[in-house]
């Protein structure tokens, strides 16, 4: 324990060089910043469109579904910031530079997290963040003590599993480099499809995103729990508990699977 | 412990699995022997050349002491650690340098870099700060030191990764070509520089090389290996008297001449004024042989060629 704190430490400090690093080139730094805020709130534009549309959309309000907007969006761009980099991996396999980070006495992820990180793709937490900030305000949710425990809980754990299903895919890719585009699909599309209630997703695509992906703990169970509605797999209510839970398993399963891809590569070379 | 070789290999191989095209669509699997039962150990403290041709196996080798790549066969002890199976640890132990990829933070001065590799690698702050003295003096790194890596010259640079490498004070040091491009006045500071590390704490160091010169400046002794075996394992000293020995004069000429009938060497090859005299060093002295020449004709130009690693590999297959 004592020892991962260590090592997180180390990370903030990599981190930091990274952005001193950066803000050498800092027109395009804010430029890309802007370009990243201003791609962020397009997503929004579409579910603004629906509700020009209709009043509700699966019985969830504009409001209720501003809420679910905003917790996945921030913990995806969380995410994103923090995790999405990993992807790099083979760009530093090709370049042979994951050797060094091999060589050194430190988690490979952290390394590659901290070596790759952006800071401008803070611009893809910016609006989701606003957004939650609306929906905390005007939606109908029941406040009680829990209700204040379980949100930074869900956005915490949130992280954490589409963290996770950064570091399978960019794991995949240790294997074959070609699976790039199905890692984005179940990244990017992760993202998009954890901000609408999949009510509105077929019943194939609703299991797909709580069993294998568990996307619909990121926001849509928690969300449903603040808001007192009913869950709708018929499931018991404190089911949005389980989502640290979830996020425990998809962290485990993601570092097993990243451990056992960086063997692969020590053991081919390539 | 004290007494058992700090690198201690012993029939080690390393096969990769390499897919071929083979007409449009399928791919053929084809095994690479890259390390074919390589038996090398290495006593704490010395200083060994690892040379031969590319793609000879130096690289494959140096990754597996490193942990960086699974042996297929054989055993590996890198200072008492199996270095696959205990990587993180003994990467706190080995200090590494790649000629051609550094571990620098390109858009940082070097002092960053330096501060950055000291919370990586967990050094003391006191320890670190005494280190890096050192080696600032000893590489004259000081005016360097805030300067960002992108603008330093790649002499200068080399000069930061080599204290990169030593500053979480590594047993060993593995070093892949650390004099590949380097100036000559470059290259000699970082021979120095290595052989003070070597003699002050005792660093075993480990070198790949193109370069003999390396060898014969800093290594007490030298392994050569080609197609994944070692072909040769003995004192620079030895190799150098059975192998190293014949030198090339080059000299060019103020006229375009017929070979020169010099006593002490063989003109081996002529084009326009330029002539290629081989000798043999312990014969006669490159020195004496230019006055033969000179005592001739007039010469414009000369350069004195090394044996290179080979020339040397020719040499000990054809013995």
């Amino acid at each position: 324990m004592a020892d991962a704190l260590v090592a997180l430490g180390v990370w903030r400090r990599l981190v930091g060089a990274r952005v001193r690093a950066d803000w050498q080139y800092r027109t395009s730094f804010v430029l890309f910043l802007v370009s990243q805020t201003l791609i962020a709130t397009l997503d929004l534009g579409v579910i603004a469109a629906i509700f020009g549309q209709v009043d509700s959309l699966a019985g969830w309000s504009g409001m209720e579904v501003a809420l679910l907007f905003g917790l996945a969006g921030v913990a995806f761009g969380l995410a994103d910031m923090l995790v999405s980099q990993v992807e790099l991996a083979s760009k530093h396999i090709k370049a042979g530079t994951f050797d060094l980070f091999l060589l050194r006495p430190m988690p490979t992820l952290l390394q590659l997290s901290a070596s790759e990180f952006a800071l401008r793709r803070l611009g893809r937490v910016i609006q989701p963040l606003v957004v939650l900030a609306v929906a905390l305000t005007f939606a109908p949710i029941r406040w009680s003590i829990e209700a204040v425990l379980l949100i930074p809980v869900t956005i915490v754990s949130g992280v954490a599993i589409f963290g996770s299903v950064w570091v399978v895919t960019s794991s995949v890719s240790f294997w074959t480099v070609e699976s790039q585009e199905l890692g984005n699909a179940f990244t990017y599309g992760g993202g998009l499809a954890a901000q609408y209630p999949i009510d509105v997703l077929g019943t194939w695509l609703r299991r797909l995103f709580t069993f294998v992906v568990p996307l619909a703990f990121v926001a849509y169970l928690p969300a449903a729990r603040l808001l007192g509605r009913p869950e709708p797999l018929g499931w018991p209510n404190a089911v949005a508990w389980a989502t640290p839970v979830v996020a425990l398993a998809c962290v485990l399963v993601a570092r097993a699977l990243w451990a056992l891809a960086v063997r692969h590569h020590s053991s081919t070379g390539s | 412990m004290a007494d058992e070789p700090i690198i201690d290999v012993r029939g080690l191989g390393k096969t990769f699995a390499v897919r071929r095209k083979a007409g449009r669509v399928r791919r053929r699997r084809e095994d690479v022997v890259a390390v074919a039962g390589v038996d090398l150990q290495i006593e704490r403290g010395a200083m060994v050349g690892y040379i031969g041709p590319n793609g000879a196996g130096k690289s494959t080798t140096i990754k597996m002491l490193t942990g960086i790549l699974v042996p297929t066969i054989g055993r590996v002890r890198v200072d008492g650690l199996e270095p696959s199976r205990q990587r993180t640890e003994l990467a706190g132990r080995i200090g590494v340098v790649f000629g051609q990829r550094s571990q620098l933070w390109w858009d940082l001065p070097l002092r960053d870099s330096f501060d950055l590799l000291r919370h990586v690698y967990r050094v003391p702050a006191p320890r670190h700060a005494a280190n890096l003295h050192r080696f600032a003096e000893g590489l004259d790194l000081g005016p360097l030191l805030d300067v960002p890596v992108r603008q330093l010259s790649l002499g200068q640079r080399m000069r930061g990764e080599l204290t990169a490498a030593l500053l979480h004070d590594p047993t060993i040091l593995l070093l892949d070509e650390p004099t590949i491009g380097l100036d000559v006045i470059s290259k000699e500071a970082v021979r120095e520089f290595l052989v003070g590390v070597n003699r002050e704490q005792g660093t075993t160091v480990l070198l790949t090389t193109h370069d003999l010169t390396d060898v014969e400046r800093l290594c007490d002794r030298l392994v050569i290996i080609d197609r994944g075996t070692l072909i040769e394992d003995s004192t620079v000293a030895g190799i150098t008297e059975q192998y190293g020995t014949e030198r090339t004069l080059v000299v060019d000429l103020a006229e375009p001449g017929p070979a020169l009938v010099i006593d002490g060497a063989t003109v081996t090859r002529v084009e326009g004024p330029r002539q290629w005299l081989r000798f043999r060093r312990d014969a006669i002295s490159a020195s004496e042989l230019l006055s033969r020449v000179t005592a001739q004709v007039e010469v414009r130009d000369l350069a004195v060629e090394e044996p290179d690693i080979e020339s040397i590999v020719r040499a000990i297959y054809s013995r």
